[in-house]
């Protein structure tokens, strides 16, 4: 906003404070304004939806029969609340068996720009098609752009039932160096 | 420093003018007299500047199709921080940029400042006013509740009665045959793509006409010195328009705006109102009937459209003068009361809210903490017309003992015993059987084990819906599965504050085919006559949450 510094001519010094007094109230009261209106628009924009109840745990499968280091990508409904809505998706998951027979089961988005990545069974590596980051069967990166570890779901076992819980980034982020 | 900062404002203003297009506009000369009755317009435009922001934040999260429509409402508003206050803005800016517009069109009106040569300004001035109705009109629709529903299936109405257009008019807003997704679609089209665009390039037009012919002077402006335009009259619109915006808030904040129910094209009980600014429109209507009806829905409203905007062509006098304006004075006064008498007289002809399907939580809620159980007693106990021998309190007559002393309750087993052969319990009453099966009495005993001095009222104030709802609740043994009031059973879904959770049709279609509904749902279907399922679901929809 442009505004002149000086009356134009020939003001008094009545003139001139009533003149300063406008110029402060003008300012005064837009900036009392877009205050009451900018500030809960950015509150309303910015702060998140009240908590909807917490995600369950969901059965993805049978994992009895999972042969160790050799991931498979297990397919599964689950319901998600989307903004107004609470909407039942397909989701999957690369579930592995560690030698030290523990689960993990990863979440299937690359953690570089979220493309899908897949099992090389060649190479023994997950490998995504986008930015060719590699990762590990255990999901450390070995090499690419992707910052940090593949996401692992909360796991817990039922008899030989894998049920899933959130998506949770790795316990430890390594730095690539 | 501040040679830098000159610099870079020079450059600016030598590549773009900005800076003296600025200057030329706050330096604008206007007349002596100019002051405080001219700030109307500067406020409207504001107010249009809010609703366009708060419209679009409610945008944001807002999804434009029926039935989703509601629910992302629902969402701004119940799961959004500040969501309701975004809503309260837009809805009551709707309301009071309507007043100001009219407001700064009798300031207008009053000082005659269409005249020679601002009647193209006037008549732009007449168009936005339209524009600004239109808003209202086609805004009022998007929350997609019963309100919103209602009333645009009658706006589409009237406007399907417009002689020769009426047809396309319909088929244009899309109301051709039902209310659905097209005429949805339209509606917000107009509401958001169309009508901004409109609005804005009239506004400007408008302000570059003020501008082209100066602001009205009065009579002996011409032998004062001229005004700058800025800082004092910019500093009084700037007062009014916080005054404006404050009230506003005040609103937004503590009126808490409806919504109601999920649209419901099947309810019948539903009256609809249109806005208040348009009840003096649907009074006038009422006026007329038969085959002169459109005479009230369009003639009438095209030709004081058509009067408005030939107003200067039609007052060619050179007067001025406010004081001096008898005619305006006059006319200005006829058309307030005028407008005002049918606003009130559509107030009081429109019911209270209680109507059956929407349930009156500010009035006698007592009925409402009843068990099923108890409520069906309540409707033996009018079936069987009890009162006519015992008193409740101080009301009914005295022939029997007064059902809500204490004194005179059992257990429910003597009680029942007692209303199949009264004369065996207590030898010597007058009390005849009361003919109901074992499970019926049951229900009476639970009802009068209850009863008491304090809830007695509950007895008159429960509506027949409910007692009728509560006999359907028993008879399907909906208690066997759910729970009402914290008595039944936790099967299915408690019922308590499923109102807030499904629409009224929701509900019903659920009866009919519950899988259909909710999927993996064990609930069986159930059959009801549509009385039976109005009365089911209005005693269900008026449990508290």
């Amino acid at each position: 906003m442009v505004l002149p510094g000086k009356s134009n001519g020939g003001a008094e010094v009545d003139g001139t404070s009533r003149r300063n007094f406008y110029v402060v109230a003008i300012y005064g009261l837009w900036g009392a304004i877009s205050a009451a209106l900018g500030l809960p628009a950015l509150i309303y924009l910015l702060f998140p939806p009240k908590a909807k109840k917490g995600d369950e745990w969901i059965e993805v499968g049978d994992i009895g029969r999972l042969a160790p280091l050799s991931p498979v990508e297990l397919t599964f409904r689950r319901t998600r609340v989307d903004g107004w809505k609470v909407i039942s998706e397909k989701s999957t998951a690369w579930v592995v068996k560690g030698a030290d027979n523990q689960v993990t089961a990863f979440g299937p988005q690359c953690t570089h720009l979220g493309c899908a990545y897949h099992w090389e069974e060649g190479k023994g590596q997950f490998l995504c098609p986008c930015h060719t980051s590699l990762f590990s069967s255990d999901g450390k990166v070995v090499a690419g752009p992707a910052p940090r570890p593949l996401d692992r779901y909360q796991t817990r076992l039922n008899g030989s039932k894998l049920l899933l819980g959130k998506l949770q980034e790795a316990p430890h982020p390594e730095k690539k160096s | 420093m501040r040679r830098r900062i000159r610099g870079v404002n020079d450059w600016v203003e030598h590549r773009t003018g900005i800076q003296s297009a600025v200057r030329q506009f706050l330096y604008e000369e206007i007349p002596a007299s100019s002051g405080w009755h001219q700030v109307f317009g500067s406020v409207a435009m504001f107010l249009f500047m809010v609703q366009a922001f708060t419209g679009a934040l409610l945008a944001f999260n807002y999804a434009p199709t029926p039935g989703d429509a509601y629910n992302s409402l629902r969402y701004i508003l119940t799961e959004l921080t500040g969501g309701r206050l975004m809503r309260g803005l837009h809805h009551w800016g709707a309301s009071m940029i309507i007043v100001v517009v009219v407001l700064h069109m009798v300031q207008v009106f009053l000082y005659g400042a269409y005249k020679k040569p601002r009647e193209a300004t006037w008549m732009v001035g007449v168009v936005l006013l339209l524009v600004t109705l239109a808003y209202g009109l086609t805004g009022y629709l998007l929350p997609w509740d019963n309100r919103a529903y209602w009333g645009t299936v009658v706006t589409t109405q009237i406007a399907g009665q417009a002689p020769v257009l009426g047809p396309y008019l319909s088929r244009l807003l899309g109301g051709e045959g039902a209310i659905g997704v097209v005429t949805f679609a339209r509606f917000y089209g107009l509401h958001v793509l169309l009508l901004p665009p409109a609005t804005i390039f009239l506004i400007g037009l408008h302000v570059f006409l003020v501008r082209k012919h100066g602001v009205a002077p009065l009579p002996g402006d011409e032998v004062k010195p001229k005004k700058k335009f800025y800082p004092q009259q910019v500093f009084k619109d700037t007062v009014a328009i916080f005054i404006a915006f404050a009230i506003l808030f005040m609103m937004a904040v503590a009126v808490r705006v409806p919504l109601e129910q999920l649209a419901d094209p099947t309810d019948t009980s539903y009256i609809p109102r249109p806005e208040w600014y348009f009840l003096f429109l649907f009074q006038t209507l009422k006026l007329f009937s038969g085959p002169l009806e459109v005479v009230g829905s369009v003639v009438l409203p095209g030709v004081a459209v058509m009067l408005l905007i030939l107003v200067p062509f039609i007052d060619r006098s050179q007067m001025v003068k406010v004081t001096r304006r008898i005619v305006a004075l006059a006319f200005v006064l006829l058309a307030a009361i005028g407008w005002g008498g049918l606003t009130a007289a559509a107030v009081r002809s429109t019911p209270k809210e209680a109507a059956a399907a929407a349930v009156d939580y500010s009035g006698p809620t007592d009925w409402m903490q009843l068990s099923s159980e108890e409520m069906v007693g309540i409707a033996y106990f009018r079936k069987e017309n009890c009162v006519s021998c015992h008193a409740i309190g101080d009301q009914g007559t005295a022939l029997g003992p007064d059902l809500t002393k204490a004194s005179i309750h059992k257990d429910a087993a003597w009680m029942i015993q007692h209303f199949k052969r009264p004369s065996a319990m207590r030898p010597g009453t007058s009390m005849p059987p009361i003919q109901l099966t074992d499970a019926q009495l049951n229900s009476l005993a639970a009802f009068l084990l209850k009863l008491n001095e304090k809830n007695a009222t509950a007895l008159d104030n429960a509506p027949d819906f409910a007692a009728q709802g509560a006999l359907l609740y028993q008879a399907n043994h909906c208690g066997a599965c759910h729970m009402v009031n914290g008595m039944g059973m936790k099967i299915g879904p408690p019922l308590n504050g499923l109102s807030k959770r499904q629409s009224r049709s929701w509900v019903e279609d659920h009866f009919a085919n519950p899988q259909k509904m909710a999927p993996g749902s064990i609930m069986p279907p159930y059959k009801l006559a549509p009385k039976d399922l109005e009365n089911l679901t209005s005693y269900l929809f008026a449990l508290p949450d």
